[in-house]
C-alpha cells in the first residue's frame, strides 16, 4: 500500500510541475519578463505582451485548473485511491 | 424616474433579497455556521467563492487602478487569478481531505502544537483585518455616492449594515446569499461594459472590444496611448509598475496570498469530497475570470471617456467648469473629486503635469462607479452598478468577518483556552468578535492607508508570508516540524510587517516611522508587493530551524501520507 501511495504522489507531483511550468510561462515570462519583446507583435489592437498580461494568462489559468482536476481524477482511479 | 429613486429601488430590492436568504438559511449549529454543513455543490460553491473573493477591491477599485496604472495594473489581474492555480493544486484538495473547520485547526493538527495554532490565528487575524480595512474604504466610497453624502457619513452607514448582516448569518446564510450576490455583481459589472464597448468600438464583447478599432479606424488602445501621452501621462499599454522586478514580485505576492487567505481556503472545507474541491476551484476561477477579463476593458474605456470628456484637442476648447456634467458635481459632494482653477480661465485642464493639472483629486476608487455616468448610460444601468458595488463589498466583508470570528471563538477559545464552552457560547463569542473586527476596520476606514485595492494587496502580502508557506510545507514536506513552522510563520510575517510599517507608519498611523530609509529600498520593491519576499524568508527560516530541532513524530508523518490520497485504502 505504501508503495502504491508513493507512486501516486509522484504522479501527482509530476502533473503539478507540468501545470505550474505553463502557469509560470504565460504570466511571469510572457506577461512581465518578455513583455517588450512580445509587444512588437500585434494581435488586432492588442500588443501581444499586453494581451498576455491582461487577458491571455487568465484564460490559461482557467484551462489549467480544469485540466488538473480532470487528470487527477484519472490518476486517482488508476491507483485505486478515488473516493467511492 | 430620477437616478436617486432608481438607485434606492435597486439597492433596496437586492438587500431585501440577501436578508431574506440569510434569514431562510440561518445557521442552527456550529457546523452549519462555519462550513455550511459540508455539502455544497462544486458549481454553487465556486460561485459563492467568487463572490466572497471579489470584493470592493475587485469590483470598485481594481479597474480604477488599472485605468491609471495601465499595463502596470496587470499585477492585480494576474495575481488575483493565478493564485487559484496554486490553491487548486497545492492546498485545497489535501485540506479538504483532512477535514478541519478552520485553517489554524489544520495547522494545530499537522504541527501537533497549540502554540502553532495561536501563531496561525495571530497571522490570520492580522491579514484578515487589513483586508477588511480595504473593504471599508470601498464601502465608504459606494455608500457616500449612493446616499449622496460625504465619504465619512457613507462609511458609518456601511459599517452598520455590514455588522447587522454578517452577525446574523454565519457560513450557511453567507454561502447562499453570496450566490445571489455573485449574480448581481456580474450583471452590474458587465452591462455597462457591454454598452460602452459597443458605443466605442461597435463590438459588444468587452474582451474583444478592447482589441478593436474605433469608428475612425484607429485601434482603441492606440488611441488611448495617443491621448494620454499628448497630455503628459505615461503611455497606457507599456507603463510598468515601478520596474519589471517589482511587477514580478508583486504578482507572485498576490498569487501566493490568494492561496493563503483563510476566508478563501475555508470555502473548500464546505464541499463534499476531494474531487469536488479540485473542481470547485476551477468553477470559482471561471466566475472570477468573467469579471477579471472584463476589467481591463472597463479600465481602458473609462480612462478614454474621462480624458475625452474633459480635454479637447486644444486647451481653449476644454470643458468649462460651469458646464460640468452632473456626475462631476455628485462626486464633488463626496469629496473624492476636486477641481482647482489654477489659471482662472474657468476651463478644466487635466494633464500629467502637476503644475498645470487642475483635477487636483481624482480618487481612483470612484472610476468604476462613475464610469457609466461619464459614458452617459441610462439611469437604470447606473443604479445596477451601485447595487453591484455594495454586493461586492458586503459579501467579502461578511466572509472575512466570519474567518476572523471563527478563528477567535473556535481556535482560540474552544481550541486553546476554554475547551469546555458550549456551542451556544461559541456562537455568541464569534458574533462578539465580528463586532470588534468591524469597529477596528471602521476606524482605519477613516484614515485608509491606500486605495481599496492597495490596502487589500497588503493583506495578501501578509497572508503570503505567513499562512501559505506553513500550509504548503505541512502537505509537501513530511519532515517539517512544529519548531520550523512556528519560526517560519513568525519571521515571514515579521519581516513583511516591518517593511510595510517602514513605508506606511506603525499600524498605518502616519508620522510614526522610526527611522528614515529611502522608499522601496529593497530591490525597488514597494511594500504592497513584499509578501513574496516574506514567504521566501518563511521557507528559509523554517527549513533551517527544522534541521536543528527534534524530528516529527511518526503518527504525524502517517497523517501527512493520509491527506495526500483522496481515499484511505
Amino acid at each position: 500500500m505504501a508503495d502504491n501511495n508513493n507512486s501516486y504522489w509522484k504522479a501527482n507531483i509530476a502533473l503539478i510541475v507540468k501545470c505550474l511550468s505553463i502557469w509560470f510561462v504565460v504570466s511571469y515570462l510572457f506577461g512581465i519578463v518578455l513583455v517588450d519583446v512580445l509587444n512588437t507583435v500585434k494581435m488586432g489592437g492588442y500588443k501581444l505582451g499586453f494581451w498576455f498580461a491582461q487577458q491571455g494568462s487568465i484564460y490559461t489559468f482557467v484551462i489549467l485548473v480544469f485540466y488538473y482536476a480532470k487528470s487527477m481524477g484519472k490518476i486517482d482511479k488508476e491507483f485505486g485511491v478515488d473516493e467511492k | 424616474m430620477d437616478l436617486q429613486t432608481l438607485t434606492f429601488l435597486f439597492v433596496g430590492a437586492t438587500f431585501a433579497l440577501y436578508i431574506g436568504i440569510a434569514f431562510w438559511a440561518r445557521a442552527g449549529s456550529t457546523k452549519e455556521f462555519y462550513v455550511a454543513g459540508g455539502g455544497v455543490h462544486p458549481v454553487a460553491n465556486g460561485m459563492a467563492t467568487a463572490a466572497d473573493w471579489m470584493s470592493a477591491a475587485s469590483f470598485i477599485s481594481m479597474a480604477g487602478l488599472i485605468a491609471f496604472y495601465g499595463y502596470g495594473g496587470s499585477v492585480f489581474l494576474m495575481g488575483w487569478t493565478g493564485g487559484y492555480v496554486l490553491l487548486a493544486m497545492l492546498l485545497a484538495p489535501y485540506l479538504r481531505k483532512h477535514g478541519a473547520f478552520t485553517v489554524p485547526e489544520f495547522i494545530s493538527d499537522r504541527y501537533y502544537s497549540k502554540t502553532a495554532r495561536v501563531v496561525a490565528v495571530i497571522c490570520l487575524i492580522i491579514a484578515s483585518v487589513t483586508y477588511v480595512i480595504g473593504q471599508m474604504k470601498g464601502i465608504g466610497v459606494a455608500f457616500s455616492r449612493f446616499l449622496e453624502v460625504d465619504y465619512e457619513t457613507g462609511l458609518v452607514s456601511g459599517m452598520v449594515i455590514v455588522a447587522f448582516y454578517a452577525v446574523m448569518g454565519g457560513m450557511k446564510g453567507i454561502t447562499y446569499t453570496q450566490i445571489a450576490q455573485y449574480v448581481i455583481m456580474i450583471i452590474a459589472y458587465t452591462i455597462p461594459a457591454i454598452f460602452i464597448s459597443f458605443m466605442l468600438t461597435g463590438n459588444p464583447i468587452p474582451q474583444l472590444g478592447l482589441g478593436s478599432a474605433m469608428a475612425d479606424g484607429t485601434y482603441l488602445l492606440d488611441k488611448l496611448d495617443q491621448v494620454v501621452t499628448q497630455l503628459g501621462f505615461a503611455e497606457y499599454t507599456t507603463q510598468a509598475r515601478l520596474s519589471a522586478t517589482n511587477m514580478f514580485v508583486y504578482t507572485l505576492s498576490l498569487m501566493i496570498g490568494t492561496a493563503g487567505l483563510p476566508h478563501v481556503i475555508m470555502r473548500f472545507f464546505t464541499v463534499s469530497s476531494v474531487k469536488a474541491a479540485r473542481e470547485s476551484a476551477g468553477w470559482a476561477l471561471v466566475f472570477i475570470a468573467l469579471l477579471y477579463t472584463t476589467a481591463p476593458a472597463v479600465a481602458a474605456m473609462a480612462r478614454l471617456n474621462l480624458m475625452t470628456t474633459i480635454d479637447q484637442p486644444t486647451a481653449e476648447q476644454n470643458l468649462a467648469y460651469a458646464d460640468r456634467p452632473s456626475w462631476f458635481k455628485n462626486w464633488e459632494t463626496t469629496g473624492l473629486l476636486k477641481f482647482e482653477d489654477k489659471n482662472n480661465d474657468g476651463l478644466i485642464s487635466y494633464t500629467g503635469d502637476k503644475k498645470t493639472n487642475e483635477m487636483v483629486k481624482v480618487d481612483r476608487d470612484i472610476m468604476v462607479l462613475a464610469n457609466p455616468e461619464i459614458a452617459g448610460l441610462p439611469n437604470w444601468v447606473i443604479a445596477i452598478v451601485a447595487a453591484g458595488g455594495l454586493a461586492a463589498a458586503l459579501s467579502t466583508a461578511a466572509g472575512l468577518l466570519l474567518a476572523i470570528a471563527s478563528s477567535i471563538s473556535h481556535d482560540l477559545l474552544k481550541g486553546v483556552w476554554r475547551p469546555n464552552i458550549t456551542e451556544k457560547e461559541e456562537l455568541r463569542y464569534s458574533r462578539i468578535s465580528m463586532i470588534g473586527a468591524i469597529l477596528i476596520a471602521g476606524y482605519y476606514g477613516f484614515n485608509p492607508p491606500d486605495f481599496a485595492a492597495g490596502t487589500v494587496a497588503l493583506a495578501f502580502g501578509l497572508a503570503a508570508s505567513s499562512i501559505f508557506p506553513a500550509l504548503m510545507m505541512g502537505i509537501f514536506s513530511k519532515k517539517m516540524n512544529k519548531e520550523g513552522a512556528i519560526a517560519g510563520m513568525l519571521s515571514g510575517i515579521g519581516v513583511t510587517l516591518i517593511y510595510v510599517f517602514y513605508h506606511k507608519g506603525i499600524m498605518f498611523m502616519s508620522g510614526t516611522i522610526f527611522w528614515e530609509i529611502s522608499p522601496n529600498w529593497f530591490l525597488g520593491i514597494e511594500p504592497n508587493a513584499f509578501g513574496a519576499i516574506g514567504a521566501v524568508v518563511n521557507f528559509a527560516v523554517a527549513f533551517f530551524v527544522m534541521s536543528r530541532t527534534a524530528k516529527v513524530p511518526a503518527e504525524v508523518e502517517q497523517m501527512v501520507e493520509n491527506i495526500r490520497v483522496p481515499a484511505s485504502n
